[in-house]
């Protein structure tokens, strides 16, 4: 499987990450690398093999549907970078026209 | 083969979204209370911090399984949750906790009137914080109260064909949800919510580009921006062009749909199994109590309507729609002494769908009981045309007059010295004073045509503005013109 430069970018967008063109260069090949080993994984004989989800044996963990103590306001945006009176501040995202 | 015909084109699917009226969040012990001061709300847990256990509210899974029974879907024996990524600051942590491959409901339908609409699923996920976008500043602002608030999304099969078919829809759907009582489905609160996909068939057989529509606040909204895409959609294919897929935003001020053109909302969500919350299994035992628990449907209240009042078909579908209006029903024909004949039934039911109904929707209430004109009113409305205090027409004035007063009808009746005459003479001078004006009907009457005496019983109504008692002027009438069918 090859692994472009262009993927990288893309991949880097979803992630948030801010890659230098020379980085996208030098990860290509080493994410290449990456998938090329875990596509080994594709050998082993899985049809009669339901998926696994998880690999502990828990199941049915609930809570009761019983009101907790919240945070107060001042302690949740205590580490804050920026706010508003009661809220956080961030960049805007939104972009419709 | 189908033929091509502007409503076949037309392809929509819709997307709810309920917020359940637990008393705390999907993951985390929060209250849900609405209006809360910012951020009052919040934890750990629904804010994402690192290192936090989500840990699955039971009150959600027996609401869902609910649901998803009175949409008559099959249950998942085993539930799983997934993470759906993606990059937006109403979600603290990335992600939003959803199911994917393994919903809690499917293959479910909801009965319209004259469609059978098909359900595709029904899931838990968590909802997200509220944004407040600061107009000229390239800020938001963030309230996490809402977030990890419990929602069922309940989406629709492509089976719905038009703008009017969507409404139907909605309106069945929210009324079985209320029914259900696990949400006040406030749309206004937007405990209620909904996105629209609709496409049109470029060719009968080709599928068109699929447009999902957000920013729908009401019903309403959701019916005129499906004809707007509609009409959109339609003149770029007339004109050989080709529509784009895409999430637009309704405007409702500007009744338009406009594209957003966001790199953010690119659907490349990367679903993976919520590491941090173990599968769930349901039990046929579980499911089969919380089928025994279901309340009475609409389908079912109406059909109860239909053999136990004498009610036709429509009317038992209209009152039983919502439930705050069939309740409004039963609260009336149980405060009358029983057994309640058909008739009586029908008048009480005649009510509710005509001038009750028509004041609700003028008035743009939320429901029946928002009107304040309680059910005890209504009784002692219909017992003053009964006794024959006032007559049928008067009522219809009296009942805008109690809205207005806020008087119960009886005291209106007093306040405004309105009564019925039954006063036989001064009936027998105006049916005199009628028969003078209308001789071809007196003597059409007399030779034998029955309908002219209900048109001089109408001209002698007209004089007394429907103060006469209809009874008694018939009787007058007939005895005054003799005739054969006296
Ligand atoms: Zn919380």
């Amino acid at each position: 499987m090859e692994i472009s430069p262009k993927e990288v970018e893309y991949l880097a967008q979803l992630c948030r990450l801010e890659l230098t063109p020379e980085e996208l260069k030098l990860f290509a090949p080493q994410i290449k690398e990456i998938l090329s080993y875990v596509e080994i994984l594709k050998s082993a004989p899985t049809h009669n093999t339901p998926p696994t989800t998880h690999v502990l044996s828990l199941a049915n963990v609930y809570r009761e549907d019983q009101i907790r103590p919240s945070l107060d306001t001042e302690k949740a945006l205590a580490n804050a970078p920026a706010r508003e009176g009661p809220f956080f501040k961030v960049p805007k995202v939104i972009d419709a026209s | 083969m189908s033929r091509q015909t502007a409503d076949s084109a037309v392809v929509i699917g819709l997307e709810v979204h309920l917020q359940l009226n637990t008393a705390t969040k999907i993951f985390c012990g929060c209250p849900t209370r609405f209006g809360a001061p910012p951020n009052s709300q919040v934890c750990p847990v629904c804010l994402g911090f690192p290192g936090v256990l989500p840990v699955l509210n039971r009150q959600v899974l027996r609401y869902g399984i609910r649901v998803a029974l009175g949409l008559n879907c099959s249950i998942q024996p085993k539930i799983v949750f997934h993470r759906k990524n993606y990059f937006y600051p109403d979600l603290p942590k990335a992600f939003q906790i959803s199911q994917y491959d393994l919903p809690l409901g499917s293959s479910g339908f909801v009965d319209l009137e004259n469609k059978k609409v098909r359900i595709n699923r029904v899931h838990m996920e968590e909802d997200a914080g509220k944004l407040i976008h600061k107009e000229g500043e390239p800020a938001s602002l963030v309230d996490y109260n809402r977030c990890g608030i419990p929602l069922l999304e309940i989406v629709s099969e492509p089976d719905l064909c038009s703008p009017e078919e969507a409404y139907a829809y909605l309106k069945t759907l929210k009324g079985i949800l209320q029914y259900l009582e696990v949400s006040d489905c406030d749309m206004e609160k937007g405990s209620l919510r909904c996105d629209a996909n609709v496409s049109l068939r470029p060719q009968p057989d080709v599928l068109g580009a699929k447009v999902e529509i957000k920013n729908l606040n009401s019903f309403k909204a959701v019916a005129r921006s499906l004809s707007y895409e509609i009409r959109r959609q339609g003149e770029i294919l007339e004109e050989g062009g080709r529509v784009v897929q895409e999430t637009r935003l309704w405007d409702d001020v500007k009744g338009v749909t406009q594209g957003m053109r966001s790199k953010e909302f690119a659907h490349d969500y990367r679903y993976f199994p919520e590491p941090d919350l173990v599968p769930f299994s349901v039990s046929t035992e579980e499911v089969e109590a919380v089928r025994a628990a279901l309340p009475e449907l609409p389908a079912q209240r109406a059909r109860r309507f239909m053999a136990a009042y004498g009610l036709p078909p429509a009317d038992a579908r209209q009152l039983t729609a919502e439930k705050a209006t069939a309740d409004y029903f039963e609260q009336c024909v149980k405060a009358l002494p029983a057994p309640v004949e058909n008739k009586r039934g029908k008048v009480f039911a005649n009510w509710i769908v005509s001038d009750i109904s028509r004041e609700i929707n003028e008035r743009g209430l939320e429901n029946i009981q928002a009107l304040g004109f309680p059910p005890s009113s209504l009784i002692e409305l219909i017992g003053l045309v009964e006794s024959g205090a006032i007559s049928g027409k008067m009522a219809k004035e009296v009942f805008i007059e109690s809205l207005a007063s806020k008087k119960s009808p009886a005291a209106v009746v007093a306040a405004k010295g309105m009564s019925q005459v039954t006063d036989r003479q001064a009936i027998r001078e105006a049916a005199l004073a009628v028969i003078q004006e209308q001789p071809k009907a007196a003597e059409d009457f007399r030779n034998g045509k029955a309908q002219a005496l209900m048109f001089m019983v109408g001209q002698l109504m007209k004089k007394t503005k429907g103060a006469a008692s209809p009874a008694i002027s018939q009787e007058i009438l007939k005895e005054l013109l003799g005739g054969e069918n006296s």
